[in-house]
């Protein structure tokens, strides 16, 4: 009772949004067949890599480069030739082969690989595989000194092949094998520098919590064959509407579970602050840019679900805005520079997932700000790297401090990222959180009202960064020598940087939510209780608040050179990522391990006791008629006379009566 | 014909067999109760065949006989080895071939 009370409060209107679109993709032609391209290149530089072996070290960053270059420019060529198409048939569909094929229910269920180009994995593609080149240029340098460079590169190829697997698929099955490659590339990345024992174990974090996240993916996909027969977006938006709400909602929830480990959302958000153990270009590539935010693919794909599926809806909300919250208040209290970004990352998805959340009113500024955010996170992590590859790896920021001069390139770039994530009018990341904030306002204020303080935290830690990594005195110690990182990574610097500033001319005319439409379906205008001009206002103000909290706190004091420890309790929770691993060892992992060794006591002494002790007995018993066989002649003589008798008796016995 | 008396020394010098078979530590002694114990036996078929007035219990006997040639020839031949190589003809010293 208190329950439903409690949904219905939470319930987000979707009242007036039209049913999802129904779009039957069309056969790929001219310039779009050869969109196989786009993964082909990708694998085969991975294949090549990984299998060549030392002979390819010498060249094997550069191929690994080309590859996704190449993948770029089909991507480049196909976008084109689809802006070229009528709007209603901007679908395109290419069937590769049919994978398997069994009989379900007296039907047949044919699993294809198939891929669909459509407005959103357009998208997708040039995300990916443009930002992927420029981190692959990046890491050319970056990665350079290491003697597994050609190693990692190859990674980053099959990370790149995965990824796109994912996007381009036409149906949950061939998404969920892309879903698991990105998985195991993400988990050889964050290890591969597997010789520090930290590295290791947050690889196995990651993999494992993923795994969590994949047990709900793995369900909803049984779950979707069983009620549809059909795993293509195609077929299950054409039928989803016949389908009872409870099915719905029931696949609804187990794809959110999924999206919650890939995309790092509460409750299954740990790993990510420890995934930042992988080299800097990984972070940036897997941990901010692409593949952390499949879970908001995969809401905003399958649009067709949760528009039929209120409850599950809210779920995505509620994730979305706690998300949000916990990731910015995290990254308040980190000192480790890739860990407040992390931090941020969460955040930043948060916002991505509670615009999935609000429906069709939401879904293009989701994948709005997921474009906006994969161009300035990325600039800024690699901003990190740069500023790690000069202070000799050193990532506590309280041991930078007066960057700014020592690396101006850098410093320049990160600073146009900083001002595109807090949403510094006319940059970027202004014009897709504003969307997303005034969404959320208008469909229950009270998420929206979380999103705008969120706003506020965000320009608050990122202030602190800023201030601590390039700002005030000089905090690093005499022997390091920062400098300015080489050409090969500061141009992809200087690109994204461009990028951030101006990705949002993509909403210009609303062109993106035009663009998507025929995805996600027509938003109808919603009507905000104030004009839009007095919330970016808001908006704009509370963001000032947080820089001039952060100039206050951080920018006008001296910055201790270790981190003080006499802090509040909010900072100390804030600073064990609010105590998320503590949650989970005491709730899952201590009585986990408490049932294991339970289970192996019962096995030890129950199971193995009885077969033990079973075969001891026999083992005494034989023991003992054993001893009969004792070698003397004359004994078993007596046996023999004695059997002689008992049978000469036993037959006198029969024979008188 | 009576055929009590012959039974009944069949069934003495059987039982002597046996005894010195159990008793006796001997091999060679042990050896000469099991021929006993065979030659009693045989008393006993060809008393029956007499009174059953065939000659099957006759042709057993003889079967016995060839039967304990061939047994004396390999049982003293064995014995002599063991002699030979514990110096001892103990049954009970050739006790090896156990638990």
């Amino acid at each position: 009772m208190t329950v439903t009370m409690l949904t219905n409060a939470l319930l987000v209107s979707t009242a007036g949004a039209t049913e999802p679109p129904v779009v039957e993709p069309a056969a790929a032609d001219g310039a779009l067949s050869l969109l196989w391209l786009v993964i082909a290149l990708p694998a085969l530089g991975a294949a090549v890599l990984l299998l060549a072996g030392r002979r390819s070290d010498s060249w094997g960053h550069l191929l690994g480069t080309a590859t996704v270059a190449g993948s770029f420019l089909v991507s480049l060529v196909s976008f084109i030739a689809l802006l070229g198409r009528d709007e209603g048939d901007r679908s395109v569909g290419q069937h590769l082969w049919t994978w398997f094929e069994v009989g379900l229910d007296g039907r047949v269920f044919s699993a294809d690989l198939a891929l669909l180009y459509d407005p959103l994995s357009a998208l997708f593609l040039l995300l990916i595989t443009g930002v992927g080149a420029l981190i692959h240029v990046y890491s050319i340098g970056y990665m350079a000194l290491d003697p597994r460079r050609r190693r990692f590169f190859g990674y980053l190829n099959l990370f790149i092949a995965a990824m796109l697997v994912l996007v381009l698929s036409d149906g949950y099955l061939g998404l969920f094998l892309g879903w698991e490659g990105v998985g195991l590339a993400s988990y050889l990345l964050i290890g591969f520098f597997q010789h520090k024992p930290s590295a290791a174990a947050a690889a196995k974090k990651a993999f494992v919590v993923n795994r969590v996240g994949d047990v709900g993916m793995v369900l909803a996909l049984a779950l979707i064959i069983a009620t549809f027969g059909t795993v293509s977006f195609a077929g299950i938006s054409a039928a989803s509407s016949q389908v009872g709400e409870g099915t719905l909602t029931a696949i609804g929830f187990l794809l959110l579970l999924a999206a919650c480990g890939k995309s790092a959302q509460v409750p299954l958000q740990s790993w990510l602050l420890d995934a930042m153990e992988g080299p800097t270009p990984v972070s940036a590539l897997i941990h901010a840019a692409t593949m952390v935010t499949a879970g908001v693919y995969l809401v905003v794909r399958s649009n067709f679900i949760f528009e039929n599926a209120e409850i599950a809806q809210t779920g995505v909300v509620v994730v979305g805005t706690v998300t949000l919250l916990w990731g910015a208040v995290i990254g308040c209290a980190k000192d480790d520079i890739k860990k407040v970004l992390a931090g941020s990352t969460m955040s930043q998805i948060g916002y991505m997932m509670l615009a999935a959340g609000l429906g069709v009113a939401g879904y293009a500024y989701a994948i709005f700000h997921l474009l906006t955010h994969g161009f300035f996170k990325a600039n800024m992590f690699l901003g990190a790297g740069s500023v790690m590859h000069g202070m000799n790896d050193e990532v506590d920021m309280r041991r930078y401090g007066a960057l700014r001069a020592a690396m101006p390139i850098t410093f320049a770039t990160f600073a146009l990222g900083y001002l595109a994530i807090i949403g510094f009018p006319g940059f970027s990341g202004f014009w897709s959180k504003d969307r997303i904030i005034e969404t959320a306002l208008a469909e229950n204020w009270v998420v929206g009202v979380a999103a705008l303080i969120g706003a506020g935290v965000t320009a608050f830690y990122m202030t602190r960064l800023m201030l601590m990594t390039f700002f005030g005195e000089k905090r690093w110690a005499d022997e390091v020598h920062p400098h300015e990182s080489p050409k090969v990574m500061t141009t992809p610097l200087i690109v994204l940087a461009a990028l951030s500033v101006v990705g949002g001319v993509l909403i210009l005319g609303n062109w993106l939510k035009d663009w998507l439409t025929p995805v996600v379906g027509k938003a109808e205008p919603h009507d905000l209780p104030v004009p839009v001009i007095v919330i970016t206002i808001a908006i704009t103000l509370v963001v000032a608040v947080g820089v001039a909290l952060a100039w206050f706190l951080v920018g006008r004091r001296e910055v201790p050179r270790t981190a003080p420890t006499d802090v509040s309790f909010v900072t100390r929770a804030a600073r064990a990522d609010l105590y998320g691993d503590a949650v989970n060892e005491g709730l899952f992992m201590r009585p986990g391990q408490r049932l294991t060794r339970g289970l192996g006591t019962f096995d030890h002494s129950v199971v193995d006791g009885t077969v033990r002790g079973t075969a001891g007995t026999f083992m005494a018993s034989s023991s003992l008629f054993r001893r009969m066989q004792n070698g003397y002649v004359r004994s078993y003589a007596l046996s023999l006379l004695a059997g002689a008798l008992l049978v000469m008796v036993a037959l006198l016995v029969v024979t008188i009566a | 014909m009576d055929v009590t008396p012959f039974i009944a020394l069949s069934a003495i010098l059987f039982t002597i067999g046996c005894v010195g078979v159990l008793t006796r530590r001997n091999a060679i002694v042990v050896f000469m109760s099991v021929e006993l114990q065979l030659n009693a036996t045989n008393l006993a078929l060809v008393t029956f065949a007499r009174m059953h007035g065939n000659l099957d219990g006759q042709v057993a006997a003889f079967f016995v006989m060839v039967v304990a040639a061939a047994e004396v020839v390999v049982g003293l031949a064995i014995i002599m080895t063991i002699f030979r190589t514990r110096r001892s003809a103990s049954v009970d010293d050739a006790s090896l071939l156990k638990y």
